[in-house]
């Protein structure tokens, strides 16, 4: 009871990344809440996956392991949740804001009257008065995204409502193993009496997923065009830069917008986040989304010729130019000085 | 075989050209000082509802919007495209929902039309950025749902199944599912279809309750003779909503604090665009192993 869930996803048998970032945070949560960590795993074939999970700190894994429970579909996975819910009363679940985690997680909260807040950046525990109710809430779960077009940052609470739901992007949270030998308890269900058999209305005919053609999220080095790049074509600029220094190429929303670039290139709140050593801005101004995918990268440069761009103040250096005058200049300094 | 499909679309404010006033003071959008688009990816589903109706004569396509007054555009924007007619569901009381009062008022709606195979709407609002709505309709209506889609490629009128190709994380898939259904569609789908010439030249005059009663309506029997040019609007007793279930009440998630962000300065150093400051820069970062 009380205790915090995360809901594992699974191609195949593999628990992805998303979720294992959230078990690193979600054993936090759980230290500071001082409660237990308990993880949730649905699929087909699942022996033994409970040591995928186990080594971020996980006290307790729910297996839920049936023929019809992979490719996930709606309702299934709904359902467990739900009923597993019911019994168990956690105080958050935590989900990653993946296609599948932003299709059960809404699912989920308006059938259990809970809140849920999409594509969290950022989860604290903290209090709230409220001053009308004369009431003091301790131990909320803060859920931080920017918001409206990422004008601005809020805060979102459920004072009331339990679990307190909240999704988080990959990349977002970092992913720490805790102890290898790390031993918590595996519960295995009786899959039926959690999903009844009405529950498989959906089938999947046919599903292609390929593997990423890129590694953005991993790159030690990120050159990203925004906006002010200025076509497709300006891009080129940007992937021959990314060929010198061994780095792969982003882009800004309004650049994957317009058509410059790729939409699986995208960093930002919608898109990947990264953390590179070095991140260099071609033409980006520094949409409050694009700042909470690249923000913790080590050195940001900037190169853009609107010196007030807000990227400029998180940056490391700041170029005042333009991209096509400086682009080419940085590949030719870097074939001369490099040898 | 004829299908009703029902469009749930949202007038959002323009997140792209957002001014000072755009928050009020408790945390919700003051969406009277904001420009209101018809939310994209909508659009997308609209075209998809669209679709089906050029394929299954007979089919209709009835829109369902929430909002003030002037999101009756909503519907306006829609009949001009092909839509039958539409619902404005607007209330004080649904003023500061989030996305579960939100999906509680739509489904309450939805049930007081009564008839549909296909409830479909764009996979989320720029404004929110958070796909809720849709799956949460489905769950109130008890019914399941299929989200990001790309295309309905079939609706099988004997078995009453229908498919659909969606977008998942690194891929597609093709899946298959039972009518009445929640359908939420990405915005890599097809965009819209234009607005028809004829259809604008219909229904141009057709006006919601507070907007005729703001403004001063010119040949006001119009509205007599050809009853198409009222656009319903429902209250949440129209519907037989519970108040508690509404807007700001009905609302598990509050917003604790809104930030308008100031990024921290970091001490940063201010380089042109000429040959020496860029070399130097990449002699440093070479000699400090930044690169290399």
């Amino acid at each position: 009871m009380n205790n915090v869930f995360v809901y594992c996803e699974l191609e195949g048998t593999t628990v992805a990344d998303v979720s294992l970032e959230l078990l690193t945070k979600g054993r936090k949560l759980a230290n500071q809440l001082n409660c237990q960590l308990e993880a949730i795993v649905a699929g087909s074939g699942l022996e033994g996956i409970e040591k995928q999970v186990m080594p971020f700190g996980v006290d307790k894994v729910h297996v839920f392991d049936a023929p019809g429970l992979f490719p996930y579909t709606s309702l299934p996975h709904a359902s467990i949740l739900i009923n597993l819910f019911k019994e168990e009363k956690p105080q958050i679940c935590l989900m990653g804001a993946t296609v599948i985690g932003r299709d059960l997680g809404p699912r989920v909260s308006s059938a259990l009257t809970s809140g849920l807040t999409a594509d969290c950046t950022s989860l604290e525990i903290g209090s709230h008065e409220d001053k009308k109710a004369g009431i003091t809430y301790e131990n909320l779960l803060y859920q931080i995204r920017p918001a409206f077009g990422g004008n601005i940052v809020a805060t979102i609470i459920n004072p009331e409502h339990r679990p307190q739901m909240a999704t988080v992007r990959e990349g977002v949270m970092k992913k720490e193993v805790l102890d290898v030998n790390y031993q918590g308890e595996v519960v295995k269900h009786d899959v039926a009496k959690y999903v009844p058999e009405t529950d498989y209305v959906v089938k999947v005919i046919d599903r292609h997923v390929e593997k990423a053609k890129h590694n953005l999220k991993g790159a030690p080095i990120v050159i990203a065009g925004g906006y002010g790049m200025g076509s497709k074509e300006g891009f080129d600029m940007l992937f021959e830069l990314a060929k010198e220094l061994h780095a792969e190429v982003g882009a800004s929303r309004a650049a994957v917008d317009a058509g410059f670039c790729d939409h699986d290139r995208q960093i930002g709140q919608t898109g990947v986040t990264v953390r590179p050593k070095l991140y260099i801005a071609c033409g980006i101004s520094g949409q409050i989304q694009h700042i909470a995918g690249m923000q913790d990268a080590g050195i940001i440069i900037s190169i853009n010729n609107d010196e007030n761009a807000p990227i400029n103040t998180i940056a490391d250096y700041v170029i005042n130019g333009t991209v096509e005058e400086v682009i080419p200049k940085m590949i030719k300094y870097y074939k001369q000085n490099s040898k | 075989m004829s299908l009703k499909i029902i469009v749930l679309a949202k007038q959002v404010p323009d997140t792209r050209n957002v001014g000072k006033d755009a928050m009020k003071e408790d945390g919700t959008i003051n969406r009277a000082a904001l420009p209101a688009i018809f939310n994209p990816e909508d659009l997308n589903a609209l075209e998809q509802a669209l679709r089906l109706k050029d394929t299954y004569p007979g089919t209709t396509v009835t829109l369902l919007t929430m909002g003030p007054g002037r999101a009756a555009e909503i519907i306006r924007e829609g009949l001009y495209r092909g839509a039958d007619g539409g619902y404005l569901l607007t209330d004080r009381a649904f003023a500061g929902a989030d996305t579960l009062a939100t999906s509680y008022a739509l489904a309450t709606a939805i049930k007081k039309i009564g008839e549909y195979d296909i409830i479909i709407g764009g996979r989320q609002a720029i404004d929110g950025d958070t796909a809720q709505v849709g799956p949460q309709v489905a769950e109130k209506l008890g019914l399941t749902q299929i989200t990001y889609a790309e295309e309905i490629l079939n609706v099988d009128e004997a078995t009453r199944r229908i498919t659909v190709k969606r977008h998942i994380d690194g891929g597609v898939e093709t899946v298959e599912g039972p009518l009445p259904i929640v359908i939420t569609v990405n915005g890599s789908a097809a965009p819209c279809r234009p607005r028809n010439a004829k259809l604008v030249m219909k229904y141009k005059r057709a006006l919601g309750a507070q907007e005729k009663a703001a403004t001063t309506v010119d040949m006001p029997e119009l509205y007599e003779t050809r009853p198409y040019l009222n656009i319903q609007e429902w209250s949440v007793a129209d519907v037989n909503g519970d108040l508690a279930q509404c807007g700001l009440s009905g609302s598990p998630t509050k917003v604790k604090a809104i930030q308008n962000i100031v990024f921290q300065a970091k001490e940063s150093k201010t380089l042109t665009g000429s040959d020496k400051d860029v070399e130097d820069l990449i002699v440093e970062l070479l000699a400090n192993h930044t690169i290399g």
